[in-house]
């Protein structure tokens, strides 16, 4: 059996994600290409050729291909799965958008989020805002799946695949690039960063969001994630949402400030290694899932945890 | 310019799903249904399309048991013209959803499907963009802000590391993500006045759709539980908590 990885990468860089799907694609079958599709990717494509246990990575360019365009995508891989039984994506908002074009077109199912392999053709992934853990088995003859990165430890660097060239299907007709704006991160990305501070909705303002959640990640070396309430009011870019419909992360340490903790919001970090929450509220539900909780007004608890971090030498 | 929504019934956003205790399922029984809440987006789009006077009919469709009929008739409450009904006993997977939504396409020729990103209860975020690959139509996913004009839609779309925006030729799929509108609330008025509202109730078998199921669930268990944590005193207490547990 061959299984093909679709690399996440921004055209600079590949993204960790990509290393972590590998993993799993490795639980499938010692088979493991990896398809890097984008524009002036090739740096992309020679770190992933260091990856262990790929036999060789497939760099097609093209302009939409660099821009993510879903239908480039399927045009590109539909006709690739002829050598291939399964293809495993990222479940990134970019692989979220792809993936099930290629499952209907080959018409078969898109296994989505896998947190587990059993075997090769039965896996576990979460539903109900990760309430349950579903077992299924597929009987379709390619299995098309998108993978939870944070469930799968990446696959170490060392090898030295081939990159092979191949050809960028036609553009689409249909589908136009107007434009993108994409925030500029000067902080570890959220999805991969061992330390994540997340803000809600009682931060009231985005320059409060700034003044008390970006000094104490920076102090931490921590990515910025927020609730959905925090995004919806502006105090934070979309991209920050951690959740059940935004990322999810699962970093060494979370720390929740001013977040009640709604099953959307735990869906996306409750299994973060260690939790910390900072709430006024006891009863917060955020509560029942922190290791370690803090009730208190954030406005004294996190100068008071600035101030504790360099007395121990942060 | 026609839309068309479709749907989906689901356990309502604020009830916390519960695993049956033989592992075979979510326990639904006496549980509170509501309408998928990026499918309420996706109605309010269309409506405010409409009420902006670019749409001229929302119809809204819905696959699911007779119950689906109730969110049908939330929808029309809304603001959505009509609806259908396709009636079925069985969970259909995203690809065959898609497949009976493509059917209904072919009997109602909308410019636009305008639909949620994700159902909150499988979490699988698969069925538009299927819907868009089986009908050769472009697609704009996770929409968060979406101007029609004729024959084009010009998308803003939540994407890794901020927006994109796209121009797609109609007919197209657009998915919506929670920043495209905020729903509003049907009126008393309105619930009386869609009771009045045309719906129209087909039969699954009726469309000749291959919805054989493609995954066999074998079982559906609770997730690892976290251990029960502690409340620290201080911001000192915290830190040095941290330290011991071996994060800082
Ligand atoms: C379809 C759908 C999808 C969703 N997806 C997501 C998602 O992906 N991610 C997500 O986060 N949410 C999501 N939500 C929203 C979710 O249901 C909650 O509404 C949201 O998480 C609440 O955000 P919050 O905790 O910041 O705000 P609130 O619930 O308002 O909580 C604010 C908290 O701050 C505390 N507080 C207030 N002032 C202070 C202070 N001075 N000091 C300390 N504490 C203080 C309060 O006690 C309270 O607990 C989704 C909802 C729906 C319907
Ligand atoms: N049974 C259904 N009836 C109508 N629409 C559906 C149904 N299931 C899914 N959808 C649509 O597809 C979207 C995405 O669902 P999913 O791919 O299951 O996450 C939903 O928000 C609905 O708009």
């Amino acid at each position: 059996m061959a299984v093909l990885v679709i690399a996440d990468h921004d055209n600079a860089t590949l993204k960790d994600s990509t290393e972590k799907t590998v993993t799993a694609a490795l639980k499938l079958s010692g088979d493991v290409d990896i398809l890097v599709a984008g524009k002036g990717a090739k740096g992309v494509a020679d770190a992933a050729a260091k990856i262990t246990g790929v036999r060789k990575v497939l760099l097609a360019e093209s302009d939409e291909l660099g821009e993510g365009l879903a239908e480039s995508l399927e045009a590109l891989v539909v006709p690739l799965m002829n050598g291939y039984d399964a293809v495993l994506t990222p479940a990134t908002s970019q692989g979220k958008n792809f993936s099930p074009r290629i499952a209907a077109k080959l018409d078969v199912a898109q296994i989505s989020e896998i947190v587990d392999v059993v075997d090769a053709s039965t896996f576990i992934r979460p539903i109900y805002a990760g309430n349950a853990l579903e077992t299924v088995q597929s009987s379709d003859a390619k299995k098309v799946i998108t993978v939870r990165p944070t469930a799968f430890k990446a696959a170490a660097d060392g090898g030295s695949a081939k990159v092979e060239t191949i050809a960028p299907p036609a553009a689409p007709a249909k589908t136009h690039f107007v434009d993108q704006k994409l925030v500029k991160l000067e902080r570890p990305e959220l999805s991969g960063a061992k330390i994540v501070v997340s803000g809600g909705r009682a931060m009231g303002s985005a320059e409060e969001f700034q003044k008390v959640i970006e000094p104490l990640a920076d102090k931490l070396g921590a990515a910025v994630g927020a609730s959905r309430a925090a995004v919806d009011a502006g105090y934070a870019p979309n991209d920050y949402q951690v959740g059940q419909t935004g990322k999810v992360v699962a970093p060494e340490l979370y720390i929740a400030i001013g977040i009640s903790g709604a099953i959307q919001h735990l869906a996306g970090m409750k299994d973060s290694k260690v939790i910390v929450a900072i709430n006024k509220d006891a009863d917060a539900p955020i509560f029942q899932v922190a290791d370690f909780g803090l009730v208190a007004d954030y406005k004294a608890a996190v100068p008071d945890l600035m101030a504790a971090l360099t007395a121990a030498g942060k | 310019m026609k839309v068309l929504v479709p749907v989906k019934r689901v356990i309502d956003y604020n009830v916390k799903a519960r695993v049956k205790s033989d592992e075979s399922g979510i326990d639904l029984a006496n549980v509170k249904m509501s309408m998928n809440p990026f499918c309420e987006i996706a109605v309010e789009e269309a409506v405010r399309q409409k009420e902006k006077g670019v749409v001229t009919e929302v119809v809204a469709v819905s696959i699911g048991p007779a119950q689906a009929g109730e969110t049908l008739r939330t929808a029309l409450a809304v603001g959505a013209d009509r609806a259908i009904l396709v009636q079925t006993s069985e969970d259909l997977e995203p690809l065959a959803i898609a497949k009976v939504l493509k059917a209904i396409i072919a009997l109602e020729n909308p410019d636009v499907v305008i639909m949620g990103k994700q159902a909150i209860d499988g979490d699988n975020n698969a069925t538009g963009q299927m819907l868009a690959a089986l009908l050769d139509w472009p697609q704009a996913t996770f929409a968060s802000a979406l101007e029609l004009a004729p024959g084009k839609a010009t998308v803003t779309r939540e994407v890794d590391g901020g927006l994109q925006t796209l121009a797609v030729d109609l007919p197209a799929i657009v998915t919506a993500d929670l920043r495209l509108n905020e729903p509003r609330y049907a009126s008393l008025p309105n619930i009386m006045k869609a009771k009045k509202k045309e719906l129209v109730i087909k039969e699954l078998a009726e469309l000749g759709v291959d919805t054989a199921p493609r995954l066999k669930v074998l079982k559906v268990a609770e997730p690892p539980k976290r251990g029960g944590g502690i409340k620290v005193e201080t911001a000192t207490d915290l830190v040095a908590n941290l330290k011991t547990a071996g994060v800082l």
